[in-house]
């Protein structure tokens, strides 16, 4: 099994949220990033099948030289080789379209991707890598078992589960549950040392198109001070809510 | 190469050579490997230990060991340890940012940590013969098996040389047997590996051996001690009762056993050293979020101005700590990389790296050590009440931090150990002091220059100033040797003011040279906060050696030869421009406060 595992690098979520350039670019001055939580629940599964059956595991970014240090971290928990692909991750569409041609070149018959990146939360990368790769495809999923050529998933669903079988090649959308946060790996000092002499291919990008164009970025209002009104005086709360609040 | 070796500065140097902001090594050099190291040991201690931190409170010594085990697991008992024997063989920096980041939650699992991956294994890849390394070395640096140091006895503690263990060689040769008492013993409880040393016959010096914990060869341990802090650090007597040791299980040679204790305790030392950072970190930020959420008078107290300078202090000291030991470490590791170049072996290169700079490793002990007990003790001021409840973190913080001012060597014994050992360098021509001492006394006499300095550029008057700081040690120590010769130990108090000295021109300097060179490579604005600590730090460091300065001087000196320092303590303490503390502080204290925490590594 050879599965390419797809890595977005985002904001660690304590991270302060500012927007430079007449609000329409993200500012990262000062921005720690991480390996996307929900594409590190597919690493740490892609590392259970490297161990138990013997799978390769690659993992691809796009992404500017800076974002190195966070696919190397995927290198020193065990990923056996990195691609890089050249080029700032516009939207969602010119992800899709780059990493497709990733997966074309590279043989891989599963592909990890996060059900959605914590930054942008467009969670449309997978759908459309699976639709331009004509591959089967899971979202949202916890769950994941290969046998040979098979595969059982677990999907999410609205008040539930729902059990899938499919079969490779195989493109799907993870999310916790396929491990839980506790099986997340910390890098050991061995294979942060390893990570050093694995193999991290750089690409340049091909042609692709973006779908979108962000325009403006509005954070959310800032919340007022709390006001709190004695338990006895109902008249005052009913005021408020009528005449500040408009709620009733 | 050569000229190289010349570049670098020999231990105890700093004080009479020009360091340039390029030639010091700063967090902010740290490479992309060393970060990963750092935010790995980071997320080992906030999962495994932070987490868990109630169980270190209530005397859970399995859960010591058993984080201790993962630790191995992960790689982090064998940083320092040579590839040859199942280490990772990294540098001097990558083992001191494990042992600072690894050792703020609580003081248990870093005594622990620094116990057993210091004293407890250093010994054995500093001094073991080859079958000694293969034998012990693999599995103390996994884990698989823990070491403990028993040196302390409890008729020698600091006067480490004097211990009444006995080592007795067989009539056919072959063992030794050990008798004895041993005293504070971290890590008694769980090891498999003693350092133990002992005297054979009535030999001047002791001698080292390694001694496998095996109950049955006459081995036992003391109850735990009830101690104040670090309560799930185990802590123990050992009891040797005619404990047979093969011959060939000592360590380096007869009699060397003191100075394998020695040095043992030199990289025990700069590691303590490191292991009091991150304790500062976790606490500005804990006791900064504290203070911005809790409201007196209708206001954060945060904003109250007692509370900013308290704040502003701890942050800078963090500061000052972290620039001094990182500048040290790196020095640690080009000197070992340089002897290893000039073709001594790794274990040599290590040893005598390490020995080179064992005064800087002494002054940051005692330094970033009462750093870390000022911080926690603000750190429960500022929680008020809720800072003297054990249901926060402070109230474990302050009595863990307490510890690292005794162990590893006292931190009078420290004191005197960094004016001692500068003196014996400059004696062996190691260091040249009395060629800048003469120039110093020279000066004195002299008429002083009238000319107003420019220190229009940043941080030209505090560099001057540093200049002059360390004309104030040249004078005082210069003075004292001259006056008492190898008496001078004798007179403690005066050695440790010179030794107050000393350690605040290291501090102050190496925070001034991390600054300058970040703002070298970004702008005065970008490093706004840190120009204001090392204002800060330089500022609090004058007052110090002010006041050190003349109680040294009044001690041995009279009349005009004492009218004569103390003339030149002010004109070498003296600001053309007086900073503003005040408004630093508040500067320093509201950045921390938007942060909510220290955010300057
Ligand atoms: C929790 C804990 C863990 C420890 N772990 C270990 C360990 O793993 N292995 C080990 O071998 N030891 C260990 N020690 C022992 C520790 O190193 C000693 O306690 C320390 O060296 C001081 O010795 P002492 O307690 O006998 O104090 P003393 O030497 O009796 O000192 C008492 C006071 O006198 C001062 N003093 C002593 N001599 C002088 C002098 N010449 N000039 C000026 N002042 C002086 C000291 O500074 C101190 O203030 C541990 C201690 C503790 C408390």
């Amino acid at each position: 099994m050879k599965i390419l595992v797809c890595i977005s690098n985002v904001p660690d979520t304590t991270s302060k949220i500012n927007f430079t350039d007449g609000d329409t670019k993200f500012d990262t001055n000062g921005v720690q990033f991480v390996i996307n939580p929900n594409d590190e629940f597919g690493l740490t599964r892609a590392m259970w099948f490297k161990e138990k059956q013997g799978a390769t595991v690659h993992v691809v970014s796009v992404g500017g030289p800076t974002i190195d240090p966070t696919i190397r971290k995927a290198l020193a928990i065990g990923a056996d080789e990195a691609i890089r692909i050249n080029a700032e991750p516009t939207d969602g569409f010119f992800v899709a379209q780059q990493l497709a041609e990733v997966v074309k070149n590279g043989d891989y018959n599963l592909v990890i991707a996060g059900r959605e990146s914590i930054d942008y939360n467009g969670g449309m990368v997978p759908g459309i890598l699976a639709a331009l790769l004509d591959m089967n495809f899971v979202n949202t999923c916890i769950s994941l078992e290969i046998d040979g050529e098979n595969a059982t998933a677990q999907r999410e669903i609205d008040g539930g589960k729902e059990t899938l079988s499919t079969s490779l090649p195989l493109v799907i959308g993870g999310q916790k549950g396929l491990v839980q946060e506790s099986d997340l790996k910390i890098p050991n000092m061995r294979g942060i040392m390893m990570a050093r002499q694995k193999k991290l291919t750089v690409v340049e990008p091909v042609d692709a198109l973006n779908a979108t164009q962000e325009t403006k970025f509005e954070k959310p209002a800032a919340k007022g001070a709390v006001k709190l009104v004695d338990a006895s005086n109902v008249d005052e709360l009913i005021s408020l809510l009528h005449n500040e609040a408009k709620v009733i | 190469m050569a000229t190289e070796e010349k570049e670098l500065l020999r231990g105890g140097q700093f004080l009479v050579k020009e360091t340039k902001c390029e030639d010091v090594f700063t967090l902010e050099d740290l490479t992309e490997e060393h970060k990963m190291m750092r935010d790995s040991t980071k997320e080992f201690v906030d999962r495994e230990l932070w987490a868990h931190w109630e169980r270190f409170e209530k005397k859970d010594y399995a859960y010591t060991e058993e984080t201790m085990r993962k630790a191995g697991e992960l790689g982090l008992l064998s940083i320092a340890v040579p590839q040859a024997y199942g280490g990772m063989g990294m540098g001097f920096v990558s083992t001191m940012l494990v042992c600072d980041y690894i050792s703020g939650a609580t003081g248990s699992f870093s005594t622990a940590f620094g116990a057993h991956t210091g004293i407890g294994t250093m010994p054995i890849t500093l001094y073991g013969t080859e079958e000694q390394k293969q034998k012990y070395v693999p599995k103390l640096a996994s884990g698989e098996w823990f070491g403990a140091y028993c040196l302390t006895e409890p008729g020698a503690g600091s006067d480490a040389n004097s211990g009444k263990t006995k080592a007795v060689l067989s009539e056919d040769g072959k063992h030794y047997s050990i008798s004895g008492q041993k005293m504070w013993i971290s890590n008694a409880g769980f090891c498999s590996v003693f350092i133990v040393f002992a005297r054979i016959e009535d030999d001047k010096n002791i001698t080292g051996f390694i001694v496998e914990n095996d109950p049955s060869n006459g081995i036992t341990l003391g109850d735990e001690e009830k101690k104040l802090g670090i309560h799930s650090s185990s802590t123990r007597q050992v009891f040797f009762n005619e404990t047979k040791v093969p011959v060939e299980n000592m360590l380096s040679t007869r009699g060397n056993g003191f100075k394998i204790a020695m040095n043992a305790l030199n990289v025990g030392r700069i590691k303590l050293a490191a292991a009091c950072l991150d304790a500062q970190r976790r606490v500005i930020g804990e006791a900064t979020n504290y203070a911005n959420e809790r409201l007196q008078f209708k206001t954060p107290i945060m904003n109250f101005g007692a509370i900013k300078a308290k704040i502003a202090n701890m942050a800078t000291n963090c500061y000052a700590g972290e620039s001094a030991s990182y500048r040290a470490a790196k020095n640690i590791e080009d000197r070992i990389a340089l002897r290893e170049a000039a073709g001594n072996t790794h274990q040599e290169a290590e040893l005598k790296g390490v020995e080179e700079y064992a005064i800087e490793c002494s002054i940051l002990k005692v330094a970033v050590s009462e750093d870390v007990q000022n911080c926690t003790d603000e750190g429960i001021q500022i929680f008020g009440g809720m800072g003297f409840s054990a249901d926060t973190p402070m109230e474990s913080a302050w009595r863990d931090a307490r510890i690292s001012r005794i162990y590893e060597g006292t931190n009078e014994i420290n004191r005197m150990l960094a004016v001692g050992m500068l003196v014996k360098k400059a004696m062996k021509g190691h260091v040249d002091l009395l060629g800048p001492a003469t120039a110093v006394g020279e000066e004195l006499m002299g008429i002083p220059s009238f000319d107003a300095p420019d220190f229009s550029e940043l941080f030209a008057e505090e560099k001057d100033l540093i200049k002059r700081l360390k004309k104030v040690f040249l004078m005082v120590a210069g003075s004292a040797v001259q006056k008492f010769g190898p008496e001078l130990e004798n007179h403690q108090q005066l050695m440790l003011s010179a030794s107050d000295i000393l350690i605040e021109i290291y501090m102050a300097e190496s925070t001034i040279l991390r600054t300058e060179k970040n703002v070298k490579r970004s702008s005065e604005d970008a490093q706004a906060i840190q120009i204001a600590m090392s204002k800060l730090y330089l500022y609090t460091a004058v007052d110090t050696i002010v006041q050190k300065g003349k109680e040294a001087v009044v001690s041995f000196a009279e009349g005009d030869e004492q009218r004569m320092m103390l003339m030149g303590l002010k004109r070498f303490t003296k600001y053309t421009n007086q900073p503003n503390v005040v408004a630093l502080r508040t500067q320093i204290a509201d950045k921390v406060a938007a942060d909510n925490g220290y955010t300057f590594s």
